[in-house]
């Protein structure tokens, strides 16, 4: 397990990093946290000519909020976001599920630009951008792009963006008044990709949503914004609604089999998430204990 | 005599002032460990070494047509490639049969396949180079035709005529089969109030080494000796084999083994890829390294426990158990492994089933077939979590059929703490045990009526809780009915050697080896406490051929029991030597004095006469002022070998409490506890630790760790990331207690305690699955219990 010869370069700068990206194409690779990069290469599943290290890149670092807007660089570690008051502050979502991202070792280097870029579908990160209406700021040689976290993932490791283009960083609006969050996972060992998971952010207005996004994860091939949560707005949810809502999702949701859970097993387990997720969301236990998924 | 005792500070009878015996005291080799100056093979460089990758078959079966290494040797840094025709001209294949397991039967194995791959995973090609990088890349350009045959993966299908024969020349895949038949099974069946029967299906797994296998060979052409650096349970063995099939005497190989990084079994075989490597070391006339990398360590480390185990269980309605039959089928891969066979597990299987119970009422076949899958063998508890899981589980149906607590129909025929020395149906013979005692102790410990309460509030809440219980014994200190009768060369036997230095320090050479479980704490204390010395004035070496006396090793639970002994009757003579001189130095006899704290003492009052450092002085360089005709011998060697019990059963009884989640199928275990009964305890941390380990790697079976197959005989999930170890996340406290019923047959009475974790863990994880689900009427028999499984059981899925 070792990886094939490679050629080294450290970017000076974000344009030299991306000149050098111009000049290889899919020849060349970035490396960030490198816990996913490296892996593959050790077992040469990838053999890029070219690393480019991005690990200097100042302007790719640091977690700001200005303007009601939440700006994380690229470069922050999963460490950064799990220890920043500012992220805990506006994006609770994001700070109650980074913890569930791995192990600490793995958090020390790993990078939110680089998870997103890898896309994994049984990742958190990419769910929670969703969830939270991120937008994704990328760089490439015609400048520089900004995408909705909706349409950035595309499938299975696969982004919008192209092998000449940089994640720079992403951004997410404050979360605000009367919001409300619910994060949770079904892995086999706590830090494990999921079987399934669900990121949602709502906004709660006496007993109903006013708005709720509920973004499944590990059940389809990147992550999933069920469409039965814009059904549940405006008014208090019945168990009766629930049970609709539940086998709606299960008809939406196409999920593969694999060797942790079956296609079955995986929708079953998105619609126990949906009742533990709408219970809590709601502060009603009766909600789930009502659910026999 | 059996003691009862939560306090470690007495529990042996050894256990005296200045004694280590039964003491928790830091191993000495901790610093080195900890600060990172512990030596493994794969640390080690040595001159001119070259590296070798072995290019494994993608195929489970296939033959090989030709193949074509042209474009790999251009490859700079490339130093050979070499191919298993080629490299049958330096050493042997091998047949993995023992002459006692009647009828087992293997086909001839290389080092490196010649016309056919058996397994994917097996090695076709050897690649040389000057790194392992180069030679994964040469690797890459090694260009293998294969014509690929039909893969035998499902053992149930295995026997079957349609299936093909994976050796010809054996005439079917049935490796091996045993049959029992004890007492009178049919008429116990018969009046039996109930009779329950199950399938216990057990998951193929595997070690997982934190170190994996890695060998360093060092042929020395000018002095026409091997010395292999290998990360081995059993250096004398390795040596044994090396030079038979390298047509070498003993004398030309030394086997080197520092630090090893685990091993739980998985390091006491002898594989067909270090075979290779010692190989290429003389046919190359240089050094050579194989360290097997994390995908090749699971394609090719032994495999283990992959049985379909059918079983039944006949009780009165008195909860009294009237008989038990089995039959178990395992499937072993394409060849049994060389040379403690693949045979063993069944074997032990048959031997343990019903094991703790009275009956006398015992039948049993066990079949053992290959496969076009990786090789299976022993790994920690051969066999154990196998009889245990399918005894334990039966019992427990058995007691819900008729309304009984599991405790209670325990109690009713575990064999009775005086019934001893007696023998299972399967002709095991037990010298003591204290089954009864040990599950006293577990009640008062877990507390059980008030977890039963526990769990009855809870289930009227949604919350499902469940409770299992699995008594066990266990095989340990094997004596030469193991392996020695049936023709192996694996010594039962170890021996000690101990010499008082010039500066009164002791040095002390033994035979068993150390990976992880405390070979040289237990060897040191035993050796300070006979000799009145202090532990940091004694040093331990083991696992070099050419530095200690011929021995096993260490695996089967035989290093403290075995070695341990060996180490005090060793010791004993040392100290009666050194008395000796002690008396003609000081005018005085022998009887009159004793060693303490590094010095002669008087045996009366205590009082210091001389330092050990002045007697050794004394000795070494002044020896002409001993009296005349006193020649002292400081040095002493001594050997031990069970010889009235072939092996000194140690028993035990773990309790798991856990928690289903009926709606995802998820466990969480919240506690555990053990009971066991070693005998003698020399150092109770060690002892525990090695409890909670085997444990933890209990839990692995039960839950999460499996070896997954396709229909191809493709292992799918050779990866740390999809082969799920247990970790401590998932780890529920684990508390162990004692009983102590020392085995006479030694001095020091110490019986084995390395497997005890292991080989319940599992069946009381699964018994308490069970239990938790039993409101819905749901049995899962099925290891590991994964959430689908539990699912799927609850009809959500
Ligand atoms: C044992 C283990 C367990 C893990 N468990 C989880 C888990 O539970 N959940 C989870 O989400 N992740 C998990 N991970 C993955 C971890 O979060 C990785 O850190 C992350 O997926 C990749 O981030 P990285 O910074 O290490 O990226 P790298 O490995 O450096 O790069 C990953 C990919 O992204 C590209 N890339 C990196 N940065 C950029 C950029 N700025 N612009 C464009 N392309 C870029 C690289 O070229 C590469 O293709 C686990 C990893 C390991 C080793």
């Amino acid at each position: 397990m070792k990886a094939a010869a490679f050629a080294y370069a450290r970017a000076t700068s974000v344009g030299n990093a991306l000149q050098l990206l111009e000049t290889y194409g899919e020849r060349a690779k970035v490396l960030s946290g490198g816990q996913s990069l490296m892996p593959a290469m050790n077992l040469r599943l990838v053999s890029p000519e070219l690393i480019v290290d991005i690990g200097e890149l100042a302007e790719l670092r640091g977690i700001s909020v200005s303007g009601g807007v939440v700006r994380i660089g690229a470069l922050s570690r999963h460490v950064d976001l799990l220890k920043s008051p500012d992220i805990a502050e506006h994006a609770p979502l994001l700070a109650e599920a980074i913890a569930h991202v791995a192990h600490p070792a793995i958090r020390n280097r790993g990078t939110i630009g680089g998870n997103l870029a890898h896309a994994d579908p049984a990742s958190e990160l990419p769910a929670c951008m969703v969830a939270l209406k991120a937008t994704i700021v990328v760089r490439g040689p015609a400048g520089e792009r900004r995408v909705a976290a909706e349409n950035f993932f595309t499938g299975i490791y696969e982004t919008d963006l192209s092998a000449r283009e940089l994640l720079i960083s992403v951004e997410l609006p404050m979360a605000g008044k009367n919001s409300a969050h619910f994060f949770h996972e079904f892995a086999r060992r706590r830090g494990d990709y999921a079987m399934a998971g669900l990121a949602a952010q709502a906004i709660v207005e006496e007993g109903a949503f006013t708005d709720l996004r509920l973004v499944f994860f590990a059940v389809g091939d990147r992550p999933v914004l069920a469409k039965v949560g814009s059904g549940l707005l405006g008014r208090a949810v019945t168990p009766a609604e629930l049970a609709t809502a539940s086998s709606a999702l299960g008809k939406e949701l196409d999920p593969q089999d694999d060797q942790q859970a079956s296609a079955s097993m995986r929708r079953h387990l998105a619609k126990v998430l949906l009742a533990r997720g709408l219970s809590a969301l709601l502060g009603r236990p009766d909600l789930h204990a009502g659910v026999r998924a | 005599m059996t003691v009862t005792s939560s306090n470690p500070e007495i529990l042996s009878e050894l256990d005296r002032p200045n004694s280590y015996i039964g003491k928790v005291v830091p191993r000495p080799n901790l610093g080195r460990l900890m600060q990172g100056r512990g030596l493994y093979v794969s640390d080690m460089e040595l001159p001119r070494m070259g590296h070798v990758v072995f290019l494994r078959s993608p195929h489970a079966h296939a033959n090989i047509r030709g193949i074509d290494a042209v474009a790999a040797r251009g490859v700079p840094g490339v130093i050979a490639i070499v191919t298993g025709k080629e490299l049958s001209a330096i050493i042997t294949p091998w047949v993995g049969v023992l002459s006692h397991l009647k009828g087992l039967k293997s086909a001839a194995q290389h080092a490196i396949a010649i016309d056919r791959v058996c397994w994917q995973g097996e090695a076709v090609a050897a690649i040389v180079a000057v790194s392992r990088a180069v030679a994964e890349d040469a690797a890459e350009l090694v260009r293998v035709d294969y014509e690929e045959l039909e893969a035998v993966t499902d053992m149930r299908t295995a026997l079957d005529p349609a299936t093909p024969v994976i050796h010809p020349s054996l005439g079917d895949n049935l490796a091996f089969e045993r049959n029992l038949d004890a007492g009178e099974v049919d008429a116990a069946f018969a009046g039996s109030d109930v009779v329950v029967e199950a399938d216990f299906i057990f998951g193929r797994h595997t070690g997982v080494t934190l170190e994996p296998r890695s060998v360093v060979a060092d042929w020395n052409t000018a002095e026409e000796r091997l010395t292999i650096y290998q990360g081995t349970q059993a250096p004398h063995m390795v040596q044994n084999i090396a030079a038979l099939h390298l047509g070498l005497e003993e004398l030309q190989v030394r086997v080197v083994c520092k630090d090893v990084g685990g091993s739980f079994g998985i390091k006491v075989h002898i594989y067909a890829d270090e075979m290779a490597t010692y190989a290429l070391s003389k046919l190359l006339r240089r050094p050579i390294k194989f360290v097997a990398d994390r995908v090749e360590s699971f394609n090719t480390d032994i495999h283990a426990r992959d049985h379909r185990c059918w079983g039944r269980i006949g009780v009165g309605r008195d909860g009294v158990i009237t008989a038990f039959e089995i039959d178990d089928l395992t499937g072993i891969g394409p060849y049994s492994m060389y040379p403690r066979t693949s045979a063993i597990e069944a074997n032990q299987v048959v031997n343990l089933v019903g094991g703790p119970y009275v009956t006398r009422n015992y039948r049993a076949r066990a079949r053992v077939v290959f496969q076009n899958k990786n090789v299976m063998c022993q790994y920690r508890a051969v066999g154990h979590p196998i009889a245990c899981s399918v005894t334990e589980g039966l019992v427990d149906l058995a007691a819900a059929r008729i309304g009984m607590d599991p405790v209670e129909i325990r109690r009713r025929n575990l064999i009775a703490d005086n019934a001893y020395p007696c023998a299972s149906p399967s002709g095991l013979r037990f010298e003591l045990l204290s089954h009864h005692a040990a599950m006293n102790k577990l009640m008062t410990m877990m507390n059980y009526d008030a977890l039963r309460a526990e769990q009855a509030e809870l289930r009227s809440k949604g919350i499902h809780r469940g409770i299992g219980i699995a008594s066990f014994i266990e095989v340990t200190n094997p004596s030469a009915a193991f392996y020695g009768v049936g023709g192996a060369r694996i010594s039962s036997q170890d021996g000690v050697a101990v010499r008082l230095d010039a500066q009164g320090s002791v040095i002390c050479q033994t035979s068993i080896t150390e990976q992880g479980q405390g070979s040289e704490s237990l060897t040191a204390q035993i050796v300070g406490s006979v000799l009145g010395v202090s532990m940091e004035r004694v040093r331990v070496i083991l696992g070099d051929t050419d530095n200690t006396p011929y021995g096993g090793g260490t695996w089967a639970s035989r290093g403290a029991g075995i070695g341990g002994e060996a180490a005090l009757q060793a010791a004993k003579i040392l100290r009666g030597n050194i008395l000796d001189v002690a008396a003609a130095i000081l005018q005085s006899s022998a009887a009159e004095l004793d060693i303490a704290d590094n010095a002669i003492v008087n045996a009366a009052d205590g009082a210091s006469r001389m330092e050990l450092r002045e007697l050794a002085r004394i000795v070494y360089f002044r020896p002409d002022t001993l009296p005349p005709g006193v020649q002292s011998e400081l040095m002493a060697t001594r050997h031990f070998v069970p010889r009235e019990y072939p092996f000194a059963f140690t028993n035990g009884v773990q309790a798991s409490w856990l928690e289903v989640d009926t709606d995802t199928g998820f466990v969480k275990l919240l506690r555990h506890w053990v009971v066991e009964d070693c005998g003698t305890l020399i150092n109770p941390q060690l002892v525990d630790e090695q409890i909670r380990g085997g444990v933890v790697q209990g839990f692995g079976a039960a839950l999460f760790e499996k070896c997954i197959y396709d229909e191809r005989g493709q292992l799918t999930n050779a990866s740390m990331a999809d082969y799920l170890v247990p970790m401590s996340g998932e780890m529920p406290d684990i508390e162990v207690g004692h009983v102590v019923s020392p085995t006479s047959e030694t001095e020091l009475g110490a019986k084995g305690a390395g497997e005890a974790g292991t080989a319940g863990a599992a069946a009381a994880v699964a018994n308490a699955v069970n239990d938790a689900l039993r409101p819905f009427g749901a049995v899962i028999t099925e290891i590991p219990l994964t959430p689908q499984l539990v699912l799927t059981a609850l009809g959500r899925v």
